[in-house]
This record gives C-alpha cells, sequence and structure tokens, in this order.
C-alpha cells in the first residue's frame, strides 16, 4: 500500500461542503462501478481486505487525483488481472477470451438481493485468549504491517504510540493485516480503544474529546 | 502477491467510459449479469437508505425496551426489525446526549452502515472529512452548522475494523407524542452519522 489512504490527522484538506446531490449515484457511472464491484466481488477471488489493500496500492498520483469511484474501478481492475480473471491483453484489446472457469460462479439478478442482505460477517471463532479487559489500559504498536512490508493494515498512522483505555470487546475477528494478503484469516480479539485528543494530537481543540477506533489485539500492549 | 503495476491504466481514462468498457468486457466473458448490476443499482437507490436508519432511532426513542436491545445487542436489535446484511453485520449503536455528541468516520476508508443509511455521501468519504474529523471535530461539525457545548465531550469513531457504528441522535423537544412514523420522519442521514442535530419542530 502507498499510505495515501491513512489520511487521519492530516492538514491542508480545507473546508468540507456539506450539501450534497439527492441522488445515491450522481452520475450513472457511479452506480454502475459500485455495482460491478459488487458482482465481481461476488465471483469469490479475493476477500474483502484484498479489495481494500488493491485500492490502497493504487499510486499516490492515482489515489489523489480519482474521484472516489475511479478509486474503486482502478482497484477492481488491478485486481481482476493480479487475480487471473482478465489479462493485460484482454484489457488492452477489450475483448475477451472465450470460456473463463469463473463463468457459473456468475452473480444472477435474482440472487442479488439474497446475497446483499446475508452479509459477510467477519468474526470468527478464535483460540487466541483476550489479554485486556474493558477499563484496561493500553498503548499500541508503533509499527504498520509486522507481516508484510509495507502490507494492509487497519492501524491509522495517527494512532500508534498512543496510550488508551478499552471501550468494548467484540470478540475475534478476522485479522486484516495477515487476510489481506492471503496469509490466512487469522482471528484474534477485537477491542474499541478510546483515546483522549490531547495524547492524539499536539495542539487538540478539546483535550478531553475522544477518539474510538477498533483495534485488533496485535495492535496493543499494557501501558 | 503478484502485482501488475497498474492494470487499470490499460482501460480508457475516462472514467464513465472506463466502467463501460469494463462491465462490457465482464458481461462478454460471461462473468457479470447486467441484470444483477441494475438491481444492486436499484437496491441502494430505492430500498436501503437512511429511511431505515431514521425508523430504528424513532423506536429507540418511543419504546424503551427497543432502546435496551439497541444498546446491549444492535445487530441482534435491528436484524429484528429486518435491517442486516452487506457491511451491516456487526452493529453498534451510541447515543447523543447533553454531556456526549458521537461523530461518525471512516479515516482509511469509507467504512458505513449500509444496511441502516445506505451508500454514503460524498462529504463522508471526501478527503476534507476523513482528515479532518478526528483532529478537529468541532471545526468539523461547525461547518455542518453544529455547535456542541464546550463543555459537551465529542466522541469520534473512527471505523477502522467491521464495526459499524449509528449515532441515536437526541429526541428534540416539542415532539412529545408524536407517533414513530412522525419522529421517523424527522430523523436524518446526517444527524445518524453525528455531523448534524435535530433540530425541534418549529
Amino acid at each position: 500500500m502507498s499510505r495515501v489512504h491513512d489520511m487521519g490527522g492530516r492538514f491542508g484538506d480545507g473546508a468540507i461542503d456539506p450539501n450534497e446531490p439527492d441522488e445515491v449515484f450522481p452520475q450513472d457511472w457511479h452506480g454502475r462501478a459500485l455495482a460491478l464491484t459488487l458482482a465481481a466481488g461476488g465471483l469469490g477471488q479475493w476477500n474483502l481486505d484484498i479489495s481494500r489493500h488493491a485500492r490502497e496500492c493504487l499510486s499516490p498520483k492515482d489515489y489523489a487525483r480519482f474521484g472516489y469511484y475511479e478509486k474503486w474501478i482502478a482497484g477492481l481492475t488491478d485486481l481482476l488481472v493480479e487475480n487471473g480473471v482478465l489479462t493485460q491483453e484482454e484489457l488492452s484489446t477489450l475483448t475477451p477470451a472465450p470460456n473463463s472457469p469463473l463463468q457459473e460462479r456468475k452473480m444472477l439478478a435474482e440472487y442479488v438481493a439474497k446475497i446483499l442482505a446475508s452479509g459477510g460477517p467477519a468474526d470468527r471463532p478464535s483460540d487466541i485468549p483476550a489479554l485486556f479487559t474493558v477499563g484496561q489500559q493500553v498503548t499500541t504498536r508503533v509499527h504498520g504491517n509486522t507481516l508484510v512490508d509495507g502490507g494492509h493494515t487497519r492501524l491509522p498512522s495517527y494512532a500508534r504510540g498512543k496510550t488508551g483505555w478499552i471501550i468494548a470487546h467484540h470478540g475475534t475477528h478476522v485479522f486484516p493485516d495477515s487476510n489481506a494478503h492471503r496469509l490466512g484469516e487469522a482471528p484474534e480479539p477485537l477491542y474499541s480503544v478510546g483515546f483522549y485528543a490531547r495524547d492524539l494530537w499536539d495542539t487538540a481543540e478539546n483535550p478531553e474529546d475522544e477518539v474510538v477506533l477498533d483495534l485488533w489485539q496485535s495492535y496493543l500492549e499494557p501501558a | 502477491m503478484p502485482h501488475d503495476d497498474h492494470s487499470h491504466s490499460l482501460l480508457p481514462s475516462d472514467p464513465a467510459l472506463r466502467v463501460k468498457a469494463l462491465e462490457t468486457l465482464l458481461v462478454e466473458k460471461g462473468l457479470v449479469d447486467p441484470a444483477a448490476l441494475d438491481e444492486i443499482i436499484d437496491t441502494y437507490s430505492h430500498k436501503i437508505g437512511p429511511q431505515n436508519g431514521a425508523k430504528v432511532v424513532a423506536k429507540a426513542w418511543v419504546d424503551p425496551d427497543f432502546r435496551a436491545a439497541l444498546f446491549a445487542d444492535a445487530t441482534s436489535a435491528v436484524r429484528d426489525l429486518g435491517y442486516y446484511g452487506r457491511q451491516g453485520e456487526h452493529m453498534v449503536a451510541v447515543e447523543n446526549t447533553a454531556t456526549t455528541h458521537n461523530l461518525v468516520v471512516c479515516t482509511l476508508c469509507s467504512c458505513y452502515p449500509w444496511p441502516l443509511l445506505g451508500i454514503p455521501p460524498g462529504w463522508y468519504k471526501s478527503d476534507a472529512y476523513r482528515a479532518r474529523a478526528v483532529r478537529e471535530p468541532r471545526a468539523v461539525l461547525s461547518e455542518f452548522g453544529t455547535t456542541p457545548a464546550p463543555e459537551t465531550k465529542i466522541r469520534v469513531w473512527d471505523s477502522t475494523a467491521e464495526i459499524r457504528y449509528l449515532v441515536i441522535p437526541e429526541r428534540p423537544v416539542g415532539t412529545d407524542g408524536w407517533s414513530e412514523d412522525q419522529l421517523a420522519d424527522i430523523v436524518t442521514r446526517d444527524a445518524m452519522i453525528g455531523t448534524k442535530v435535530i433540530e425541534a419542530p418549529v
């Protein structure tokens, strides 16, 4: 991943425009991009963490200049080729090779409602015991992904090496740092961890305000 | 993982044409059903949206048993109302009170409770919101016209895992005796993300 997506706390982005067009998909191709991403995901060649990682692997220049759904479609295209669903030649010539073995996995319209309604839970049984209890002080590690250099992680830069407290324990969930790289789901305890603004930022708006992140046990040490 | 650098640059650069080219290729290859794409778009355009979350909020305001169930196990409580599915598999409800104001963001991407709120608005996915909501939530809120008192604690939820958050806004004064349906009508998407509050009816 390039890290440009890890923008929490970044300076310089300017004001937010809270006004929105009424449409869920302001341009038709936005909806097509989202739907195509979900339908192609249904071919079962990658998981959600791999999909997020693909968007994070866009070059920083592309990540910054692409709109939201442009990132999705670029990430999807790269995934389709990396996983052998399409070849670069097919993309260049826009001419499909026949007889893809994945045809039988095509998501049919009549199953869409059922697929969207059934979701994909991320909790899994795990033998890894919970080391922390609600209220306990913990410190986040300073490293990103420790399994793959430059790999996917859900520990944002702004919250590394910081001390907070356990707010909730959510059971054991698939570990993205592993799952995004096909190293297994490696489920482990997941917690909500609270941090005071004063412990995260050089100059907090209000020191007593809080930021809560959902963090896996591997990210945490006793404080 | 093998990585053929940036295959997307082989497609047309105009985004609408790029999506169309990829869709055509996948349909011709027999991997995508265009009617399935229409169905997905229709679902998130018309069937699943903030009207679902609004019903949950209204029920939490009027039904103490539901409210207790919602804060004990939001996933089960909203599933009992028929709201479950992709990007809503693990729900947590957080309550705005006189002393705490909650705000939801996903700094790393755009995680959002789809079954209850639908597809996130553009600003939620913007760099500015993702970058600033955690560091200067009060400045962000002021851009939405929301100004919590200085003594009100702001709690920002950065959706870094598969837990999805629904803010239960404060019920506005002047709505005593309103029906659940009437209340649901005044609950806004932005209030359930936490960027706005629900104003008292005039």
